[in-house]
């Protein structure tokens, strides 16, 4: 069908306006910003330095530290996403009574505010009061962990909550891909003789890559970038600043040290490794394929 | 013989995909339950190391002082404010978007999509301190409509990828049969797809609620008037001043949360329904 320009416009200009104020205007400031001395005492007469703030950053000595650490927080929070996502979507996806229920109740987490959830956790996680080390000592009798003294469990405690966080997205998103499986692929594999795990890896999850891909990229922009969750539930990088993702360190640097222009420069850092992760991991997957 | 065994066999599956399903859902609700356990608890058992969920001499005095005692019915009337005008933009901007792009043809479309996606990858440090100092420029700071704007872009890339989405699914040859009853494209887009497009539409308003509902860090950025804090910012006031509110703030939370568990209870038909992302035909 032919479309005249202005009815183009009609449509996009009210979003483009939006988004362009509140999102494509800060980041070009931002870029401005980076190549500025602005801190707390400079944040009227700063001055421009150029790229030096940028080349601080790779003078930050623990920059590969949080930067490890960013992959692993993303790896392993998706990772659990989708194995119990997509598990516990087949299973709702039977014929059971009662499931709505479980539907219903299992997609919670996703429906509490972010915020209320992590101090929800972190006061789960406290050593003397938390009712998870006392469910592990007064029901398995097993020692109480020390969740926020040792670099390891202070990591494993923001990453348990935010898998509690965010399997439910991938499982909504699974329940909608099954339900629109046809049987008869289901009806061929059987008269094949194809066992369950076969049919789960050569029907089922080949079926569930168009709605999933565009799913895992968001889920990995959005963990990628997440700072509730570590900032909260850590108490802001307990123990002593070694529990930081990039984006948690870098919210550190802009809003407790005040480093208005490193933060902006290590903020465009950021941006740039997540974009070229994501464009490499959508070239490879052609994710995007589809999009018409 | 070989019907009956497999009866069985069938039977064991179901109990154990019950048992299953029964403990993975009591796992995922204890932290919710927990919430309103503490909000329960008189101040002498804030510090227990007891399991109960309902603690010993429950009361309901915590939610009595923050339902009366503090600013709360302001902080509420502010977040019902910012979430349905987040809402009614959200749904209005993101359902015309998507339209354009999923049913419009023109240069540029492939980019702008993807552009929408790259603003999600954006870290928010990179966008609050531009944002204030874009605010105080237009005399936005301190103000609900300051907030309303950035959650209405927060929440737009992922309603204007949804919608996309949806308007894929749906025959183009409906709204060209109205065109050839004399229907404009505009009214075409109104009257036929609109309508048919609702499980999407209820996706976008919830997420757009919910950004406006639930969103801390902006809010905390932009408002600072006490008399304009939301109800996130007004939690965050229980939960940093004294101790002792620990049960008010548990209190305040299971308030906050109750409107939109009620909703997504109440939706989750729609979410699973509703919910196609990026342009996969359903």
């Amino acid at each position: 069908m032919r479309t005249s320009k202005s009815l183009i416009w009609l449509f996009l200009l009210p979003s483009a306006v939006v988004l362009g104020l509140v999102v494509v205007y800060p980041f070009i400031y931002n870029l401005y910003i980076s190549t500025t001395n602005m801190g707390l005492y400079t944040i009227r007469d700063y001055s421009v330095k150029g790229l030096s703030n940028y080349r601080d950053i790779f003078l930050e000595k623990d920059l590969w530290y949080y930067f490890g650490k960013t992959i692993v927080w993303t790896f392993v929070n998706l990772f659990f996403h989708m194995v119990l996502g997509i598990s516990i979507a087949m299973l709702l996806n039977r014929q059971i009574k009662g499931r709505g229920v479980f539907r219903a109740l299992l997609i919670l987490p996703w429906a509490m505010p972010q915020y209320i959830s992590a101090l929800t956790w972190k006061g789960m996680f406290n050593y003397q009061y938390g009712s998870i080390n006392l469910i592990l000592t007064k029901v398995f009798h097993m020692p109480a962990i020390e969740w926020f003294s040792n670099e390891t469990w202070a990591f494993i405690a923001p990453m348990l909550t935010n898998i509690w966080l965010g399997f439910p997205f991938i499982m909504v998103v699974t329940l909608g891909g099954l339900q629109s499986i046809p049987k008869d692929l289901y009806e061929a594999a059987d008269i094949d003789g194809a066992s369950p795990i076969r049919k789960f890896f050569d029907v089922t999850l080949p079926m569930l890559k168009p709605v999933l891909t565009p799913a895992i990229i968001l889920g990995t922009i959005w963990t990628f970038n997440n700072i509730n969750v570590i900032w909260l539930v850590t108490d802001r990088g307990l123990p002593a600043d070694k529990t930081h993702i990039l984006v948690t360190y870098v919210y550190k640097a802009a809003f407790t040290y005040y480093r208005y222009g490193y933060a902006a420069a290590f903020s465009v850092f950021i941006f740039l490794l997540l974009f070229v992760f994501v464009i490499f991991y959508i070239r490879k997957t052609k994710a995007l394929g589809e999009v018409r | 013989m070989v019907k009956k065994h497999s009866r069985a066999k069938k039977t064991i599956e179901t109990v154990l995909v019950y048992i299953l399903l029964v403990v993975i859902t009591l796992i995922t609700i204890y932290p919710i339950v927990q919430i309103f356990g503490i909000s329960l608890r008189p101040a002498n058992e804030l510090y227990s190391t007891s399991l109960r969920i309902i603690p010993e001499n429950a009361s309901f005095k915590a939610y009595r002082e923050v339902l009366f005692e503090k600013d709360f019915f302001t902080w509420l009337r502010n977040s019902v404010i910012v979430a349905l005008a987040v809402s009614i933009f959200g749904v209005t901007l993101a359902s015309n978007a998507g339209y354009a792009f999923s049913r419009l043809r023109f240069r540029g479309r492939k980019t702008g999509m993807i552009s929408i996606l790259v603003t999600q990858m954006f870290p928010a440090t990179m966008l609050l301190l531009p944002l204030y100092i874009l605010m105080s420029k237009f005399h936005l700071v301190d103000t609900l409509f300051g907030i309303i704007i950035a959650y209405t872009a927060t929440a737009l890339p992922f309603c204007i990828w949804t919608m996309k989405g949806y308007y894929d699914t749906i025959p183009v040859d409906l709204e060209e049969a109205a065109m050839i009853d004399g229907t404009t494209r505009f009214g075409a887009f109104v009257k036929v797809t609109l309508p048919l497009s609702a499980p999407a539409l209820v996706i976008t308003a919830l997420f757009s609620f919910m950004a406006g509902w639930s969103e801390f860090i902006v809010a905390r950025v932009i408002i600072n008037r006490q008399g304009l804090y939301t109800l996130p910012l007004g939690l965050e006031s229980l939960s940093s001043t004294f101790q002792t509110e620990w049960a008010n703030y548990a209190a305040g939370s299971v308030i906050v949360c109750i409107p939109v568990v009620v909703l997504f209870l109440l939706l989750s038909r729609f979410l699973i329904s509703g919910l196609t992302l990026g342009g996969v035909k359903g």
